[in-house]
């Protein structure tokens, strides 16, 4: 047999159907469902009197609405609306719900592998594009549009042309202080916000073997703003110790047959990808956007880029926008930004090891006069966990809110968000205009270096900091 | 689905790369339950002022611009979230099409079960399009039968498009109805699986 990636074994795995002239039809395992793209498709449903073919293999959960704080009080009438819908949907058509009273709720793609749904070798879809945060294990998970949820939840299919693969090789070390975040942020604005279109990429190398799940889930969260619908990286001794024992991981005898299946997933010597780059992880610094696509980011150690210095008249337009939607000047020491706001959450960095990491950052001080500092966890569990370890008192102890689970301030649909004009430096995965709130300026940085700008009020390189901590 | 066909109609051009769904359609408008009511939110944040007041700078309030049904913008439109209520938007706005150099995976199928064409071009005829698109009686042609754009004044260009969606759109189909048609593969596939 031909030598085939990862990709193409889920893929073919998966082919319900094939004709020539046609996309593939694509099995899905698991359909995930929150509450802002789904009301459509399940309105569709029942005009046509359709029934949720596998409730079974769809699990849904309320997060992009949710208050963090009074949680139970959503005074937005059309949110409560939609999580009102999700309810009634759910209960209808048989779907089984975490909603806010339940102690398995949070972001949809903290609670997946947190309760052992997500598992190497399935297609997961749901309707958000940070669905790509489950190839982490090895999955094949990519997010989809409404019309799509809802033939996902009438014929557990969908039509799907074959991607096409590219690796993405990171060689070398971590500097201490470099962090998954940093990683995906330096390769994306090495090749672009739209190098992984049409592919689905593959994460390989020293760097990415080394790291644990949850860093492995926010490199291929942000796979999406890479272009790439689907990241993933092929399942190790590190997945099957992350899901051991989870509330839906097989168990027993099961599990150990899952996990002997699940070491076939990898790719074979010899396979071909469409495509392969490569990243040196020595050379990665801890980093921050200055602009508005995550591309448009810098080195701690850098500056604000000149217009000029683009190549093309688009992109010097691009950055000229984005300079002045940032309020930044050309030239700007990194170090020299200063912000009023810190947001630590969302499905990129909210889970317990990005809490922990930043925690070890305020241990002991105090937020910045002027800095008014969220922390969110992504999930309820993770918030339980975090109370125990003592986690929450640490940031409660140094200024930060401590809330809810909940998107939150990533892209405040809900009461938090940041007032025009202001910086914030988020844990997040798009910098987008008016993503945080109308005139928002948003960096994106790692949970590390989150916890450091809050202390300091403005960005520091959190390379020094370990370095005296190592001291 | 509403059947596309052939369209001509007036076009209008916004030359900004990496436009992305979170500025075709802002976040505060994602929490209706319809599919129907978001054109008058298209573009929300550059489209009105503070105050309210239509934007005279943005594109689209351009007095040219008014009445467009044909969208050209430039690379990776469609970029981000991928929420469906992007093409809800434009399609209810009035585009029945948009022409980039290259689109976002995600909103390119989302365009599609919605019949709102997305084309692609090659950069050189997107570039003569966003010049030409500046007169306010600039009109294209596009037909989904011959995948081809052309104009009055001789400019013409093809595209490709997936057949099958070619298909689905030229005949308005609902793709569920016609996957009902494989259960009999779905059934053998969940049998010989369990």
């Amino acid at each position: 047999m031909a030598p085939k990636t990862i990709i193409e074994k889920i893929w073919d795995e998966h082919v319900v159907y094939r004709e020539d002239g046609k996309p593939d039809l694509l099995y899905i395992d698991l359909h995930l469902v929150h509450e802002v793209t789904s009301p459509q498709a399940f309105e569709g449903l029942r005009q046509k009197g359709r029934k949720v073919r596998r409730p079974d293999l769809t699990f849904a959960t309320m997060d992009h609405n949710v208050p963090t704080i009074n949680r139970f009080v959503v005074e937005d009438e059309v949110a409560r609306n939609q999580m009102t819908a999700l309810e009634r949907n759910c209960r209808e058509f048989g779907v089984p719900l975490a909603d806010l009273n339940s102690p398995e709720q949070g972001i949809v793609h903290v609670i997946g592998p947190e309760l052992g749904l997500t598992q190497p070798g399935k297609t997961i879809v749901c309707g958000d594009s940070h669905t790509s945060t489950h190839g982490a294990f090895g999955a094949l998970a990519f997010g989809i549009g409404t019309s799509e949820v809802e033939h996902v939840l009438a014929t557990q299919t969908l039509w799907q042309h074959r991607p096409k693969t590219m690796q993405v090789n990171v060689t070398g070390t971590l500097a201490p202080g470099v962090s998954a975040k940093d990683v995906i942020l330096a390769i994306i604005g090495k090749f672009g916000v739209d190098f992984g279109t049409g592919y689905v990429l593959e994460f390989t190398g020293d760097v990415i073997r080394r790291l644990s799940m949850e860093e492995r889930m926010t490199i291929c969260n942000m796979s999406i703003e890479a272009g790439a619908r689907a990241g993933l990286i092929a399942p190790d001794d590190v997945t099957f110790a992350y899901l051991r024992g989870r509330k839906y991981a097989p168990k027993g005898e099961a599990f150990e047959q899952a996990v002997e299946k699940w070491k076939q997933l990898c790719t074979d010597e010899g396979a071909v990808y469409d495509r392969v780059i490569h990243m040196d992880g020595s050379e990665i610094a801890p980093t921050v956007t200055w602009g508005t696509t995550p591309a448009m980011s810098s080195p701690i150690d850098g500056t604000v880029p000149y217009p000029e210095e683009f190549a093309t008249e688009t992109e010097r337009k691009a950055v000229q926008l984005a300079l002045q939607y940032m309020g930044l000047k050309p030239g700007t020491k990194m170090t020299d930004i200063a912000v009023q706001h810190v947001f630590i959450g969302s499905c990129t960095n909210s889970r317990i090891s990005d809490l922990r990491e930043a925690a070890r950052i305020v241990k002991g001080k105090k937020v910045a006069p002027g800095v008014r500092a969220l922390v969110v966890p992504g999930s309820q569990q993770v918030k339980k966990q975090a109370e125990e370890e003592g986690i929450a008192q640490i940031f409660i102890d140094a200024g930060f809110e401590w809330r809810d689970s909940g998107c939150s301030m990533c892209l405040g649909m809900n009461p938090d968000t940041v007032p025009a004009g202001e910086h914030c430096a988020s844990t997040s995965n798009r910098n987008f205009e008016g993503r945080q709130g109308k005139g928002a300026r948003t960096h994106l940085v790692s949970p590390a270096m989150a916890a450091a700008a809050a202390i300091y009020g403005h960005f520091v390189d959190v390379r020094t900091l370990y370095k005296e901590a190592v001291r | 689905m509403e059947p596309f066909i052939i369209h001509k109609g007036k076009v209008a051009g916004l030359d900004r790369a990496n436009v992305d769904t979170d500025q075709i359609i802002p976040k505060q408008f994602l929490k209706r339950i319809e599919r129907t009511g978001f054109g008058q939110f298209l573009f929300y944040d550059w489209r009105y002022l503070p105050d309210g007041t239509p934007n005279p700078h943005f594109e689209l309030n351009r007095p040219e611009n008014e009445g467009a049904t044909i969208l050209v913008a430039n690379e990776n439109f469609g970029c981000g979230s991928s929420r469906e209520h992007a093409p809800w938007a434009l399609a209810d706005y009035g585009f029945r099409a948009v022409i980039a150099p290259s689109f976002a995976d995600i909103f390119y199928n989302n365009c599609l079960k919605n019949s709102l064409l997305p084309i692609k071009l090659p950069k050189e005829d997107v570039v003569y399009l966003l010049k030409q698109a500046e007169r306010s009686d600039y009109e294209l042609t596009i037909s989904l039968e011959q995948q081809v754009v052309f104009d009055d004044e001789g400019f013409t260009s093809a595209f490709d498009i997936d057949p099958y969606r070619k298909q689905l759109l030229l005949k308005g189909w609902d793709e569920i109805d016609l996957t009902f048609v494989y259960e009999p593969y779905i059934i053998a596939y969940e049998k010989a699986r369990s």
